[in-house]
């Protein structure tokens, strides 16, 4: 069955919902080509970018700049597309939530045949180019990146279980894998364990999130934790996933693939994370969760960050060795 | 097929910008593909005189 417009779903939600009024829904406001870029998911996209930097770079292999700034494009663009037919897909629950009701698609900017069609393009396109220039490697792991963001992720997990962004953190995972396979053909243990980081990362990160904004989900009867199992079991499970992610941030250290100042960063960072997830599982503070949340981004950015510095400024000679 | 001469301002406005957007990632496109053109047979070339 053909799936209605994403005006014509805004249009069934405004008849159907009866506590809440999508915002701005229904509006024929002409679709400027900001709109168009909003549905890459800018933000998401920089921090992708920056991920799969760090894996082109931690690969430690001598790229062509035009090759591997073609294999950056690529992976953003990726990245874009995905937002795209997640945008697509999602725009009935994304109308019954303040956080998204204004995205290009539930607001009637842009006809969600439109955005389908922009994601199906992008994704095409960037793997082919992908595959065409640089390697079938790095081009294959991006459409598996694609595929179990748009598919896995967005069409069954998201409303099926509130497992959903545990398992499909592997998308957003992902990007240093492809950026190291672009790099060298190949992808080593170091490629994945900073995969790994980041999928540890992506729940604690994430829940704090969703218990800020747990009435959204709820509205939209999206299964997040919070709404499913309830505050206390998030906060628990936030606790345990910091738990692990916080040695495992450590481990980079001790296999060659980060240096002294990693290991710092990733010490006093970790330190700092288990503090707060702690605090959250105790004070049961909403304050406590946004803290948490703002703090995992800057976590991330700066353990990757290091990283990138430490093999830019060659300093992986001071790196620990097991 | 609508009236152009029916249509808003804005919708011409961003009609245009639209064009020009694709107009100018078309171009990207040309640049890129003619990019790693060279760069592909620069070291194709390269590896063949050596």
């Amino acid at each position: 069955m053909a799936r209605p417009s994403g005006r014509d779903r805004v249009q069934i939600l405004k008849t159907t919902t009866t506590d809440f009024e999508p915002a701005a829904a229904g509006v024929a406001a002409p679709a400027r080509w900001q709109d168009y870029l909003l549905l890459l998911k800018p933000r998401v996209m920089s921090l992708v970018v920056f991920t799969a930097l760090a894996g082109l770079f931690c690969a430690g292999v001598p790229l062509n700049p035009v090759l591997a700034g073609t294999a950056i494009l690529c992976i953003a663009i990726g990245a874009g597309a995905s937002g795209a037919l997640n945008m697509w897909y999602d725009a009935d629950i994304d109308a019954l939530m303040r956080r998204t009701r204004n995205r290009p698609v539930p607001s009637g900017r842009v006809q969600g045949a439109d955005a389908l069609a922009m994601g199906i393009t992008l994704s095409l396109f960037s793997v082919g180019i992908m595959g065409l220039a640089v390697n079938l490697l790095a081009a294959g792991l991006l459409a598996f990146t694609i595929f179990f963001y748009a598919i896995v992720y967005t069409m069954w997990l998201k409303r099926a279980t509130p497992q959903n962004i545990v398992i499909g953190g592997l998308a957003g995972a992902l990007p240093p894998a492809v950026g190291w396979a672009a790099a060298s053909g190949t992808a080593p243990l170091n490629a994945w364990l900073m995969v790994a980081i980041i999928f540890f990362w992506t729940p604690p990160h994430f829940w704090a999130l969703s218990l800020t904004t747990n009435d959204d989900y709820r509205r939209a009867g999206v299964p997040m934790l919070p709404v499913a199992k309830g505050e206390p079991a998030t906060r628990l499970q936030i606790l345990i996933y910091s738990l692990v992610l916080v040695p495992l941030a450590l481990a980079p250290a001790f296999t060659g693939l980060g240096g002294w100042a990693y290991l710092a960063i990733a010490g006093v960072g970790g330190a700092v994370f288990i503090a707060l997830a702690a605090k959250l599982f105790v004070g049961k503070d909403k304050v406590d969760a946004k803290r948490l949340f703002g703090f995992s981004i800057l976590y991330l950015f700066l353990l990757f960050a290091a990283l990138l510095g430490e093999h830019l400024a060659g300093l992986r000679p001071l790196a620990l060795r097991l | 097929m609508s009236d152009p001469n029916n249509e808003s301002e804005a919708f011409r406005k961003a009609r245009t910008g639209r064009n020009i957007a694709i107009a100018l990632g078309l171009l990207a496109f040309v640049a890129l593909v003619f990019a790693v053109t060279l760069t592909h047979l620069g070291g194709n070339v390269i590896s063949n005189a050596t």
